[in-house]
């Protein structure tokens, strides 16, 4: 019999990550972590080794949104360690689960200022589902798979693992690499729903002439879609999506609205100002829907089916409510419910869609519009299309109409800037024959741009679609609208060449100004084989529309710049 | 006007560093003021009980018990269980003088108090009881003078069978 060979820490650690089928970890080393680093060569775990731990989280949150597995970091104590709080930020708003290792001092050092210590397991709480400390290295097997479990269940989200070097450095002398877990608080991982909520929802149906569903990121995250469309089409329901909703329910299905909220479509605005019944699937009555709580479906009754019971009665208060995964409820809902008669109402919907459609001007110079719906056009709707924060996410959300969930990647909750371009290359991991595009913006594109290494030296095909107009352009449109135009902190002139900063790094750049280069160009650049970048500059002063004032309610639409000067927004940012 | 409520929230808890501080952020995010704070072991040692006493609007409330039975540490968290018994103590330290000696003797068995120290001219006081009385005792001894006083917050306990 061969003698037991002894492992350390870190080899406990990564044989059970090797467990669980991880195949990538992005991360950054560092000092603290070198243990965990060295137990990864040879590993069968793919280590990508971004250029900023920022990067990192929003590539492990990208898979993670594609593949519905947790995306799983691993930096170094101190500075690497604080690098990942935006991107943490960003999964635990949208319930994404991420695992994120992070080295620490020993600890015998700890709380001692010793050289890069940072309290992240403290630092981190306000914004992680949970989060330990690592004492024991025989804990470690249990710890990893708690945190696995705890991170995609119930309404997932980030954990993070702090892990002193001795710790990872010392011997490990567990009975097994899967021991059972101790997670006695846990009960919420999956709710089963009950059946006689459920059958009380269904009841809110009865006789409705104008029902309204809204479908949010809950239903992505429990694949509701198929669900959802039998619902829809059993009751002959109108369907509208919040950001992160968007491809659940097919946005060409006739029964789509599209996008509503502060920047959605007029139609889904005013069929949430007009039904008569709204059922919330997994959304959150995020403020950028609601806007003014006293005036949110005043002529509705409202139901909610949410994974997580803190959500109900958070912002809305339901007349009726479900708790459990959005998918099996929804599946037995249908059961439940008669078809509606909603003629009437579908009619008074295609109305609004002929009155105010989304619609842009090729006669005044290249728009982001143009450009997205160009590129919506040229890859067929088939992309998965990842995002950052403002004018162009908005525009890509109208615009660019999905058709699948998971094939639509925004930051939604947090509004993180630099979120887009480390998603998609994250996507691309998770989906290597997918076509991934990155509509960002020239603001946030240089705030994780350095991860252009990344493509470049793992040859992932990633198209960048830079929407320069050489401002911070959301806020530009809100000083405009709101601040008698005091342009102050927006002003982006002076943005490098983007197709030459491409070149720099290895990667194809490509170049359009004019409306009737955009489609040529755009065939060009998603048919290269490799990573591109294409830069798109487009007019500097234009405004997403429609718009609902902050704090307002949909009551309060604009579907264009009104003549009359407007107050200030009184709502959430 | 009326002063707003004062809620007691009772959470079992996992014996753990860190719980505590999960389960303040929770009240903190909210601008919602922890009154008094009770942790102490349980009859189980793998699990500490937290009483909290807390004052502020019900809906916040809510929100607090919902998001801080939503911790992976929390076993359970609920607002003041309906049939319980609840106690608090307090140690009062006053000048020694044979009017309070006389006052704390008067009032023993009504208040459950007692002299439980007399050095260096000063007395403490000890009382044990609900925080209502605990709060009534105090506002007739200060005409003696309170030199100092600690609270340890209340704690309470279900009756009958069923557990807190």
């Amino acid at each position: 019999m061969q003698p037991k060979k002894t492992i350390n820490g870190a080899e406990a650690l990564i044989k059970c990550l090797e467990n669980f089928g991880v195949e990538y970890i992005w991360g950054l080393s560092g000092g603290a972590a070198i243990p965990i680093f060295d137990a990864l060569v040879g590993s069968k775990i793919k280590l990508i080794l971004t250029r900023h731990e920022q990067g990192a989280t929003h590539m492990a949150d990208g898979y993670a949104r594609v593949t519905g597995r947790p995306g799983v970091v691993l930096v170094t104590s101190g500075p690497g360690a604080t690098n990942t709080i935006t991107g943490i930020l960003t999964a635990m708003m949208d319930s994404v689960p991420m695992i994120v290792l992070t080295g620490q001092t020993i600890t015998a050092m700890l709380g001692k200022d010793a050289f890069q210590e940072a309290d992240i397991s403290g630092i981190s709480m306000p914004v992680v589902k949970h989060s330990y400390l690592v004492k024991n290295t025989n804990d470690i097997p249990r710890i990893i798979k708690e945190a696995w479990h705890i991170a995609q269940t119930g309404r997932p989200g980030p954990v993070l693992i702090d892990l002193p070097k001795d710790i990872t450095q010392g011997p490990f002398s567990g009975d097994s690499l899967d021991p059972e877990m101790d997670i006695p608080g846990y009960k919420k991982d999956t709710p089963s729903p009950h059946k006689a909520d459920i059958v009380k929802m269904a009841k809110f149906f009865k006789a409705k002439k104008k029902p309204l569903l809204l479908v949010g990121h809950g239903a992505v995250l429990s694949r509701a879609g198929a669900a959802i469309k039998k619902l829809a089409e059993k009751l002959g329901s109108p369907v509208t999506n919040t950001l992160l909703g968007k491809g659940e329910f097919p946005e060409t299905h006739p029964l789509s609205l599209g996008m509503l909220g502060m920047h959605g479509t007029a139609y889904a605005n005013k069929a949430l100002v007009n039904c008569d019944l709204i059922l919330s699937i997994g959304s959150r009555w995020d403020d950028r829907i609601n806007g003014n709580n006293k005036e949110f479906c005043m002529n509705a009754q409202k139901l909610h089916i949410d994974v997580d019971f803190s959500e109900i009665n958070k912002i809305v208060k339901p007349d009726a409510w479900v708790v459990g995964n959005a998918r099996e409820v929804v599946e037995e809902l249908v059961k439940l419910v008669e078809p509606l008669d909603t003629a009437d109402w579908l009619k008074e919907l295609d109305y609004y869609k002929k009155e105010f459609p989304l619609k842009y001007s090729i006669n005044n110079g290249l728009t982001a519009q143009q450009v997205i719906d160009t590129c919506y056009k040229v890859t067929q709707g088939r992309a998965i299309v990842t995002t950052d924060v403002g004018q162009h996410q908005m525009w890509a959300a109208q615009f660019y109409r999905s058709d699948k969930g998971n094939y639509w990647l925004s930051s939604g909750g947090a509004g993180t800037m630099g979120f887009g371009f480390p998603a998609a290359i994250g996507a691309q991991f998770a989906a290597p024959k997918d076509l991934v595009v990155a509509i960002v913006g020239d603001g946030g594109f240089q705030m994780t741009l350095y991860e252009l290494s990344t493509v470049f030296i793992h040859k992932l095909p990633v198209k960048v679609l830079i929407i320069d107009n050489k401002y911070l352009g959301m806020v530009r449109q809100w000083q405009e609208l709101f601040f008698d135009n005091r342009l102050s902190g927006v002003d982006l002139e002076g943005n490098p060449d983007f197709v030459k900063l491409a070149e720099a790094y290895g990667v194809k750049g490509f170049h359009m100004a004019k409306p009737e280069q955009c489609e040529s160009v755009m065939r060009e650049a998603m048919n290269y084989k490799g990573p591109c970048v294409i830069h798109a500059e487009v007019i500097k002063e234009d405004n997403v529309f429609p718009m609902i004032p902050a704090g307002k309610s949909a009551l309060h639409m604009i579907v264009e710049k009104p003549a009359a000067k407007m107050e200030k927004p009184s709502g959430s940012t | 006007m009326n002063k707003p409520p004062l809620h007691t929230i009772s959470v079992l808890v996992a014996n753990k560093p860190g719980v505590l501080v999960r389960i303040a952020l929770v009240f903190a995010r909210r601008g919602y003021n922890i009154n008094s704070l009770v942790v102490s072991p349980t009859v189980n040692p793998k699990f500490s009980r937290m009483t909290i006493t807390a004052i502020g609007d019900l809906e916040t409330l809510e929100q607090i018990i919902k998001n801080v039975n939503k911790l992976i540490d929390v076993i359970h968290c609920e607002e003041h269980p309906a049939n319980t018994v609840e106690k608090e103590l307090a140690l009062l330290k006053t000048k020694a003088s044979p009017a309070v000696k006389a006052f704390v003797t008067k009032n023993a068995r009504k208040f459950h108090v007692r002299i439980d120290d007399a050095s260096e001219g000063c007395y403490i006081i000890e009382q044990t009881g609900t925080t209502a009385e605990l709060d009534e005792f105090e506002a007739l001894i200060k005409k003696y003078g309170i030199l100092e006083m600690v609270r340890t917050g209340k704690v309470l306990i279900t009756r009958g069978k069923e557990t807190t």
